[in-house]
Order: C-alpha cells, then structure tokens, then sequence
C-alpha cells in the first residue's frame, strides 16, 4: 500500500507555556521548543505498521519552511521511505483550505491508496483531512483509533464517539484518514537515528513544481484569517492557595472532608 | 443578510443539547431573523425530532430517507448539498460529527469553513468576526471569516448557553424529495460501546484525576495511594489514556466517562475543554499544576500552583495522619 501522511511542525505543548508577545499580535515564538503534532506522530507510526503488515512505502509531506525540515527528518529516522518539503512564498497566509488544495495538488502528482493527517494540530481546528478528501473527492473518516487491512480495495477504521464508544466503518480506498492520539505507540526517535539520515537528501517543492494555481492559495485566497491573539478577561477563576506545600495540602483535606469527601 | 441554518444531530428522536444553542447562535450574528433547523433520518425517530425542534426553531426542514437512519457524514453532506441555498451560512456542533461532517462539506458548497468557534464577536457587512482559541486553550483569537460565498461555523458545545425560547408556531417542511439517492463509500457497520472497567469512576464522590503532568506512568501510583487513603478512585484525562498509562474507562471527558462526583482533585490536568465537559454536577473542583496559566485555574474552585509529583505524597500523608489520629 502506497500511504502518504501529512505532518506538521507546531509548538510542543508539553514543553511550553504560551504568551503573548510585546506587540499581541502573535504570541511569543523565540523561545518555544517544536517538534511534530502530537496526532501526526501517530499517523506516521501507523502508517509504518500498515506497511510492515502489507508492503508497499511510506512518503511523509510537509508544508513550510527550512525549519520544518527538522519534522521530516525525524520520520525519516522513525522509517518512513520518502519525505518531501512543500515550500513557496505564494503559500504564506493559507488558511485551511488553502492548504488542502496545496496538498491535493501534491498527491495528484502521485498515487497513494492511503492519506493519513493527525485530526488536529496547534489551532485545533480539526478540517484539513476531511477538507483534501473533498477536493480529491475520496472518502474521508475522521477521529480514527483503529484500522484494519483485511481485505482488498477497502478498510476497517473504528472512529472514537461519544462516551468511549466506537464506531466501526468499512470505507473504500483511495481515502483520507484523520488519526486520533492514542491509536498506537509511537516508536521511539534518538538522536543518534536522526544523525543516521542527516544526508539524505529532502526535495523541496513549490507552486511551479506542484501546479499549484497560486490565485487559490495564501494570504490573498484565505477567506478564513486571523486578526489576532489575545487572553481572554479572567473569569473570576480559583481561589489560588498560597501557602507552603504543607499547608496547602492540610486546607484541601479540610475542603474535602467539608464536603463529605472522606469515607 | 445570508439566511443562517443549523444542522440539528438527534439519536434516537431526542435531539442534541446543542439544538438550543445553534438558535441562540443565529440570533447573535442576526438578530432580525431566526435560523432553520435541517434534521435528517428516517421514521419515527425523526418526527420525534421534527417536533421537539420546533420549541426552538420557526423553521424545519427535514430530510427522511432510510440510508440517513444513522448518521453518515458523507450522506449527510450530500443530502445538504442538494438542499441548502447559495451563500448559506450553517452552524454545526463541533463533535465528532461535526468534525466528519463539516470541512468536507465547505470544500463543496465552496463556502468558507470556520471550527471550534467559541463566540460571536459582531458582523461588518461580508465579514464576521468569530472568537477561538489555540494552543489548548492557552490562548484566544480572532478570526475574520468572508461570507460573501457562504460558511459551515462549528460551534463548541456548551460554549452559548441556550435562553428560553417562547416560540408561538413552527413548521417542518419535507425537503426530502429534493434529495436524490444518497450512495457513500464509507459505511457504518456497527457501535461498539466499551467493556467496564475495573472500577466504574462515574460511581464514586471523590475523585483523583491526573493528567500529562504525571510525567511517567510509574507516577500512577502516587494518585493510587492518595485515592486509596482518601476513599476514591483514579480518573485521568486523555493523554493518560493516549500514553497507555491507564485503561480508556478511567478517562473522563467527551470521549470518555462523565462523571458527578462531589469533589474532582485535577492533578496535572491542563483543562482542555474536552475534558471538563466530562464532569458535571458541580462537584468542588481542586486543581493541582505547575503552570500558573493553566486553563484548569480558570474553571476550579480552589487552585495550587505546585508538582503534583511532590504535593500528592503530601496530601496522602496528610490524610493517613488524620485517620491515624481518629482512630485513636
């Protein structure tokens, strides 16, 4: 199976605090660590299982700059077989369908039986997978936890609903796939892995290359577009407790005793 | 004005609590017209709908065809792309359905897609103004969205609360024959509802909640001997779950458990939205994190900025002093 994943490099939540930066028009770049999103960590590692079930290749594809090179560095060293940097000026300012029709562009240019994106990245906006499979005109299943190759030309996908509850589809391929954390363990990537495919080479692709009509695409196209960033009023929020670790800990058995909490 | 629509989810003829607040919704970017419901389903199930919608709604129209008995997104889409008018703007439930549902549906009505949409921030003639946010909720945005093509707006549950509505007579119009055979390549085969777990976490009044600031599972057992000393049972938030550091039926959120219990200790919990739209009840909600910013502060009762790795063997001290002390 030909798979294709499409990745992302985004701030990583776990390592950072978000703020605002001087002007409050962005929030503060200079200090956050990347890495890939969280979601398209998954993707690529299941991506890599179906291909060790069923043979074929793994290409992962990104859209940006130099810095997100990095990403595609990473999944090289996780095992994927290609990875290619979508980058071009016309691309800046895309909104998510923007993007989505930069990407359709790139797999038209292939043949892939599979596309995999993680369901969200940093915005949370959940929409360039089932987007692409609107422009491709594939089917689509989002919040994916499970996929199952047994039988030819289709999948079985369970997507996560309501309550823990699953529900379990059969969808034809070619088709699009939103994966859900969770759906796998993701392999571990060291340094000394990343080292091992420092040389190998990255194309990198633009609107030209790909046929992207850039009329459709960034800043100029976006009909969705940020204005700004800002932090919310504070609601009247918790009552901060401020005291020592100990007498902290002596207040909230209080609270919790006071609410019956102590069987 | 571009005529709004809300596409209403129901199971089983009860339909969403989101039903109400995609009215409200309307009303905000519009407040000189009401929204039209759109439902979709097959039989009895889907008067039953028809009908409660009409508390809240002037309009419905309702889609009846037996493929539409349960809700794939991708006949849905195609149901609502023969009926909706040009230019449209329609709100949807950001869940999962919405989710499958909705950027999909944008690319081929060829209006814009706005997501996760927690306000209405005003309307200057082809642009609306919309509130969201990023980073996990660590920050909040505003977003321009040019509806001179129309737009799909996902809409968070929870995020408008519904007002009473004192509608006088609706009507639901049949738009079925307007919709031609629907054909998916995707198809439903079933819903498979979880085994229980161990411990059945929406049984208990107090409970130990961890999340990602546990750092490693080994960690688990920090909440384990306080949720032991303390009576309760340990819940967590996704990541937890997604880390394999604890089973799928301890975790609370949207697409976990839902709990009401009277007291939630959130240990390392950030507070993503969909997680706390897993507790109700109003239980006294203590949050436990390192980062002073977590959305958590926002929602808790009570709030420490600490380790939970140093301040749960803390407060599990604390506790089995106490009961060494009453059982003197």
């Amino acid at each position: 199976m030909e798979i294709l994943v499409c990745v992302r490099r985004v701030p990583d939540m776990s390592e950072n605090e978000i703020e605002l930066n001087a002007a409050g028009d962005d929030v503060e770049r200079d200090e956050l660590v990347y890495s890939v999103n969280e979601a398209d960590n998954y993707a690529v590692e299941e991506a890599l299982q179906i291909r060790d079930r069923v043979g074929g290749s793994v290409t992962v594809v990104t859209i940006g700059g130099e810095d997100d090179e990095e990403v595609l560095r990473r999944e090289l060293a996780m095992g994927v077989n290609h990875a290619v940097l979508i980058s071009d000026e016309a691309f800046n300012g895309s909104d998510g369908r923007g993007i989505a029709t930069i990407l359709k562009d790139f797999v038209r240019k292939g043949r892939y039986d599979l596309i995999l994106t993680g369901v969200q990245a940093d915005d949370g906006a959940a929409q360039v997978g089932g987007m692409l499979a609107a422009l491709l005109d594939y089917p689509f299943a989002s919040l994916v936890n499970s996929i199952t190759t047994d039988s030819g030309g289709k999948l079985k996908v369970s997507r996560e609903i309501e309550g823990g509850n699953r529900e379990i589809n059969e969808i034809d391929l070619p088709c699009v796939l939103s994966i859900q954390t969770g759906i796998n363990e993701p392999r571990y990537v060291g340094m000394r892995g990343i080292r091992q495919v420092a040389s190998i080479p990255i194309p990198a692709l633009g609107a030209s290359e790909l046929g992207v009509q850039t009329a459709s695409v960034g800043e100029g196209a976006a009909k969705v577009r940020r204005v700004d960033y800002f932090i919310p009023p504070l609601t009247k929020g918790a009552e901060m407790l401020h005291g020592s670790r100990e007498e902290n800990a002596e207040k909230v058995l209080e609270l919790v005793a006071a609410r019956g909490g102590l069987k | 004005m571009a005529r709004i629509f809300a596409y209403i989810v129901h199971k089983g003829g009860i339909v969403d609590d989101s039903a109400a607040e995609l009215a409200n919704i309307a009303k905000r970017i519009d407040p000189t017209s009401s929204a039209t419901a759109i439902v979709t389903g097959w039989g009895g199930d889907l008067d039953a709908a028809c009908s409660s919608l009409l508390a809240s709604y002037s309009e419905v129209w309702k889609v009846a065809a037996e493929t539409l008995a349960y809700p794939n997104a991708e006949l849905v889409r195609q149901a609502l792309v023969s009926i909706l008018p040009p230019r449209c703007i329609l709100l949807v439930a950001h869940d999962h359905f919405g989710i499958d549902l909705s950027p999909g549906l944008s690319i081929k009505l060829n209006s814009a897609f706005v997501s996760d949409v927690l306000g209405i921030d005003g309307i200057d003639g082809n642009s609306l103004r919309l509130v969201r946010q990023e980073f996990g909720g660590q920050v909040s945005t505003h977003v321009r969205c040019d509806i001179s093509s129309g737009a799909v707006i996902n809409v968070r549950p929870g995020a408008f609360k519904s007002e009473s509505s004192s509608l006088l007579s609706g009507v639901v119009i049949d738009k079925s024959a307007a919709v031609g055979t629907l054909t998916a390549r995707r198809r439903y085969l079933e819903t498979i509802v979880p085994e229980a777990g161990d411990v059945d976490i929406t049984k208990h009044s107090v409970l130990v909640s961890v999340g990602r600031g546990l750092q490693e599972k080994d960690n688990v057992a920090l909440a384990e001997k306080l949720a032991e000393a303390l009576g309760a049972a340990v819940s967590c938030s996704r990541p937890v779950v997604d880390a394999k550091w604890m089973e799928k039926s301890r975790q609370v959120g949207s697409s976990g458990k839902t709990v009401k219990p009277k007291v939630y200790l959130a240990c390392g919990i950030s507070g993503a939205f969909q997680h706390l739209a897993g507790i109700k009840g109003n239980p006294l909600l203590i949050a436990i994190n390192k980062n002073p910013k977590a959305p958590i502060f926002q929602v808790a009762d009570i709030g420490i900025v600490d380790d939970v790795l140093e301040f749960l063997p803390e407060l599990t001290n604390k506790v089995r002093e106490m009961r060494g002390v009453a059982a003197k």
